[in-house]
């Protein structure tokens, strides 16, 4: 089985600083790719460099796409790229408000994306948003509700069956449960887990929690300014963690 | 979750006889404690290991001599430093050091079993999907998952009452249970355990003694720590002594 996707050298500078050097890897289908790193360590740099939000200054990044083409993402026409990140990708933001459109209804957010590709039959997409709702466990009396009524843990979830509602096969998460609290995290990781599964997708997950990798990603990349300084499966880097950084992060971790 | 095909090793495999499930030879690790002012600690030293189907070898030794590390090593959780462990995964040799991450993940998922003395829980999800969740990822249709787990649940006399429950409130030796039945429900033809009756009462260490002999029947190639020096003795052909290092 091919990688679906293929990063080689990518390479961004910001002034003389580099963000992201030389980093390479590939992701292969039904996989969560962790990455780790304090605040400015690249990792929010490399996700937006992937998801065609900041152009990279060096680097090769080939998407296997579902017709079976290999795409060189820098050299696709913009308008395909920007097709693709609206059907086979999709974006989670951390702040949920940065990927919902908070003035339309709960409804109207999920069924914006279909409507993106072309669907136009009200109760088709009624019914896909119903059945989206129900997948990330909201209510489905609320899909006529405005999602700024929803609490923050709702508000994700909802951002989630925005971008499944395309069938994704490739979801880049930045800090997905970064500003929830710790119940709603629980909740929020397990649901995220199941889909991971049962739509066999593929997840690139930036964060800096410990737990939530351990819990969701297969592979885990540890960086550290701009650089992997360690890489490997999850058990791996986590219990027998190699370079000085990697130690300090996993020691410095609190267990319950 | 996946098929993989295997990139091919460095190193021609070894020649064992048809017998061998796996061969583990000269590992080395060493463990550098980098927040400890660079501390190096050397646990193995060229250690090898042969086991064949059929067989279930102890490792013994005090605390600390690096029974724990050579299984952590076996299954690919620790990164050995040096030496190869081979293993036969459908029907060829790989040598786990050299494999990529996905390849890994396959051998784990169709050859190589583990029974850890703890079994990590995930909220809101019940002991049935916890242990059936091995087969699910290998394509077992969900009913026959369930049905394999049930029979595993039940002959390990973890009460019914608790099957539907995430098991993040169970007992030590209920969670212990869960992970045996994790790890026996997939007929792995490599399994290592762990101190795997650490947590149990006599009735259910008989059960798990019975349940190792039916894998070794089956023509499984094990590797156990056991502290129980009884469990020990009946299941075990032969033993892999580590002296305390100093």
């Amino acid at each position: 089985m091919p990688p679906l996707l293929t990063v080689t050298h990518l390479t961004k500078h910001y002034g003389p600083i580099r963000a992201c050097d030389r980093i390479s890897f590939s992701l292969y289908p039904g996989q969560v790719l962790g990455i780790i790193g304090e605040s400015g360590s690249g990792k929010s740099t490399l996700l937006s460099c992937l998801a065609g939000h900041l152009p990279p200054d060096e680097g090769e990044v080939i998407y296997h796409s579902r017709e079976g083409n290999l795409l060189d993402l820098r050299t696709i026409p913009e308008a395909k790229c920007r097709t693709l990140m609206r059907t086979e990708w999709g974006f989670v933001h951390q702040n949920p408000r940065d990927g919902l459109r908070l003035s339309v209804s709960a409804g109207a957010n999920i069924g914006e994306r279909l409507m993106n590709v072309g669907a136009r039959h009200y109760g088709q997409i009624r019914g896909e948003a119903q059945h989206w709702l129900e997948q990330v466990e909201i209510d489905c009396d609320r899909i006529d509700d405005f999602p700024k009524t929803f609490s923050g843990g709702m508000q994700q979830r909802l951002q989630l069956a925005r971008v499944l509602v395309t069938q994704p096969r490739l979801v880049l998460m930045d800090e997905p449960t970064g500003g929830l609290d710790v119940s709603v995290q629980a909740r929020l990781l397990d649901l995220m887990r199941s889909l991971v599964r049962n739509l066999n997708l593929s997840v690139i997950l930036v964060t800096h929690d410990i737990g939530v990798v351990r819990l969701l990603a297969h592979r885990l990349m540890v960086m550290q300014h701009g650089q992997v300084v360690e890489q490997g499966l999850t058990d791996q880097v986590l219990d027998d963690p190699q370079h000085p950084y990697t130690q300090q992060l996993v020691n410095a971790t609190l267990v319950p | 979750m996946m098929i993989t095909q295997f990139t091919p090793s460095t190193a021609p495999p070894p020649h064992l006889s048809t017998e061998v499930r796996l061969h583990a030879e000269a590992l080395g690790k060493t463990f550098t404690l980098h927040t400890q002012g660079g501390v190096r600690l050397p646990v193995l030293d060229g250690v090898s290991l042969t086991v064949k189907a059929g067989e279930c070898v102890a490792l013994t030794g005090a605390s600390g001599s690096g029974k724990s590390t050579l299984m952590r090593s076996l299954y690919g959780n620790y990164r050995v430093d040096s030496g190869s462990i081979w293993v036969r995964h459908e029907g060829t040799w790989v040598d786990l050091p050299q494999l990529q991450p996905h390849e890994l993940i396959a051998v784990r998922q169709k050859t190589i079993g583990y029974v850890s003395q703890f079994l990590r829980v995930i909220p809101r999800v019940p002991a049935l999907e916890v242990a059936a969740e091995p087969l699910l990822e290998l394509g077992v249709a969900p009913e026959t998952a369930l049905d394999t787990v049930r029979q595993l649940f039940e002959r390990l006399n973890l009460p019914k009452r608790l099957w539907h429950l995430s098991p993040t409130t169970f007992s030590g030796g209920e969670k212990q249970r869960v992970n045996i039945a994790r790890a026996f429900a997939v007929g792995y033809p490599v399994l290592l355990l762990d101190e795997p009756t650490s947590a149990l009462d006599a009735t259910n260490r008989q059960v798990v003694m019975q349940l190792i002999e039916e894998r070794k029947a089956a023509g499984c190639a094990l590797v156990g720590i056991f502290h129980d020096e009884d469990v020990r003795k009946q299941v075990c052909s032969r033993e892999l002594m580590f002296e305390r290092q100093n």
